[in-house]
């Protein structure tokens, strides 16, 4: 579980998080949804550890991040799994290197050890004839499952993404959402998702925080979200003409 | 105070560069690859123009003494001269700026561009420690490149003038032994050292702490390249400061 506790973050002048609390739960997909500019970023990068915050605390488990000793620091990060917006795979490794690499970095694993280990997530996300090819030989969303892989490859207990289906075909973006959603489940993993896709909110959305200018403007899940009176969620919601005829339909239904 | 604060920043990655080690086993992999992209991968280019300026810089002695009075031993003597303390370590160094600075800072560029850096950070690694400090102990080879330098160029030298008849075998090979002073190798080698701290830390810093996109990696490369070759002619300069006067 992690606890966020009325949390500030300025840069400069401007200040980009006015005092966020959540609560994000194991085993649930919890979506982070907002407009460009509202601070969904700065507060991954808080929960991250990569930037630091002038008020309020993060804790993960019961133990405050900020607090830690360099070493418990590290031995956090190792718990932690991030799938990046571009994937970020590293360009000279393969894809199978790339899998492994956690596990070269904090795991005293034999080489074969790693390598069965690396291509048993491999096969979970469907890859398991690319563990050789280079990154710049697989497509945007096998790139995204080989990040998701390296991601869950030392089995963290928290695993963040950042707008995971960016650039991707819808099709393959569902594909992309039902696996980190089927994986959260399956190994009981703390997931928080970063996104801007109402399809991910729709398919995946156990719980769903929105920021609108820093603060949180409203909260709920996938079940909850069409329904709420909330103007600024609504509006934001239904941007969309697809998702406008979804909500008519769905009064129409309800009527 | 842009300057000052870029200055500052470099000193504070130099430091920062040492601490929280990678792991061994990693470690060792990315020195021997960058030793690899560095080094071995300079070799080529480094005896291509070594030997051919070699050639040069005894051509145009040879061709700028006219007086019969000055002994022919002067082409051998001013060739050794000029490669062994100014051409093998500081102009190779330039050069090297540009081949093996613009790819220390388009290669570390790229990876903070598509977020590999921020990968790092993220699973707790030193991400200097890992990028910069494997591509420091490979240029601690960089010696090894510019004593190549120094043995093709004072070869190159020796065959432009058997083909181009300006003196004997004899002459020049007499010319390049004439008051020898050991202390010359010494103090190249010590600039050499010197460059090659320079060659792999301000290329390093280009590409860190660069913003932007891939743009931004072409105008740090180029960056790079000017402050690389900026900071070897002030280290120049003061080392022969320091070491010869």
């Amino acid at each position: 579980m992690i606890e966020v506790k009325n949390l500030h973050k300025s840069f400069g002048e401007a200040h980009i998080l006015k005092g966020i609390s959540a609560t994000f739960h194991q085993g649930q997909t919890n979506l982070i949804i907002g407009q460009s500019g509202s601070g969904k970023s700065v507060f991954l990068k808080c929960l991250l550890g990569l930037y630091s915050y002038e008020q309020g605390s993060i804790e993960y488990n019961g133990e405050i991040f900020a607090d830690l000793s360099e070493d418990k620091k590290r031995d956090m990060r190792a718990k932690i799994g991030m799938v990046f917006q571009g994937s970020a795979l590293f360009d000279s490794l393969t894809i199978e290197e790339n899998v492994m690499f956690p596990l070269r970095m904090f795991t005293k694993l034999k080489k074969d050890e790693m390598r069965d280990r690396a291509n048993i997530v491999l096969k979970r996300v469907n890859l398991e004839d690319a563990h050789n090819k280079m990154p710049s030989e697989a497509s945007g969303g096998m790139q995204k499952r080989v990040a998701i892989a390296r991601a869950i490859v030392n089995n963290p207990k928290y695993l963040f993404c950042d707008e995971p289906n960016s650039g991707l075909d819808p099709k393959t973006a569902i594909v992309i959402d039902n696996l980190i959603h089927e994986i959260t489940e399956e190994y009981k993993i703390t997931t928080v998702i970063n996104t801007h896709d109402m399809n991910s909110v729709m398919e995946i959305g156990d719980h769903i925080m929105f920021l609108k200018d820093g603060l949180k403007a409203w909260e709920g899940s996938k079940d909850t979200i069409f329904r709420t009176d909330n103007e600024v969620v609504t509006d934001f919601v239904y941007s969309s003409n697809l998702f406008k005829k979804v909500r008519e339909a769905i009064i129409k239904e309800n009527k | 105070m842009q300057y000052l604060h870029n200055i500052g920043t470099y000193f504070l990655m130099i430091i920062e560069l040492f601490r929280k080690p990678t792991k061994w086993s990693v470690m060792r992999e990315l020195i021997l690859k960058d030793i690899d992209d560095l080094i071995i991968g300079s070799i080529g280019i480094v005896a291509f123009i070594a030997f051919f300026v070699g050639g040069v810089v005894t051509i145009q002695t040879a061709l700028n003494i006219d007086n019969p009075l000055i002994p022919k031993e002067l082409i051998g003597f001013a060739t050794r001269q000029s490669i062994l303390l100014e051409f093998a370590p500081t102009f190779m160094s330039i050069i090297m700026a540009g081949k093996v600075g613009s790819f220390i800072t388009s290669s570390i560029g790229t990876m903070r561009v598509t977020e590999q850096i921020d990968a790092l950070e993220v699973m707790g690694i030193n991400s200097l420690n890992y990028l910069v400090f494997p591509k420091l102990v490979a240029m601690a080879f960089y010696p090894f490149v510019i004593s190549i330098a120094m043995f093709l160029g004072v070869i190159g030298g020796l065959m432009a003038c058997i083909y181009g008849g300006y003196a004997s075998v004899d002459d020049f090979i007499t010319g390049i032994q004439q008051e020898f002073e050991p202390f010359h190798i010494v103090y190249a080698f010590i600039k050499t050292f010197l460059f090659a701290f320079v060659l792999a830390t301000i290329p390093s810093f280009h590409g860190y702490y660069m913003k932007g996109g891939a743009l931004e990696v072409g105008k740090a490369s180029t960056t790079s390249f000017v402050w690389t070759s900026v900071a070897i002619i002030i280290i120049n300069y003061l080392a022969t400061q320091l070491l010869l006067s």
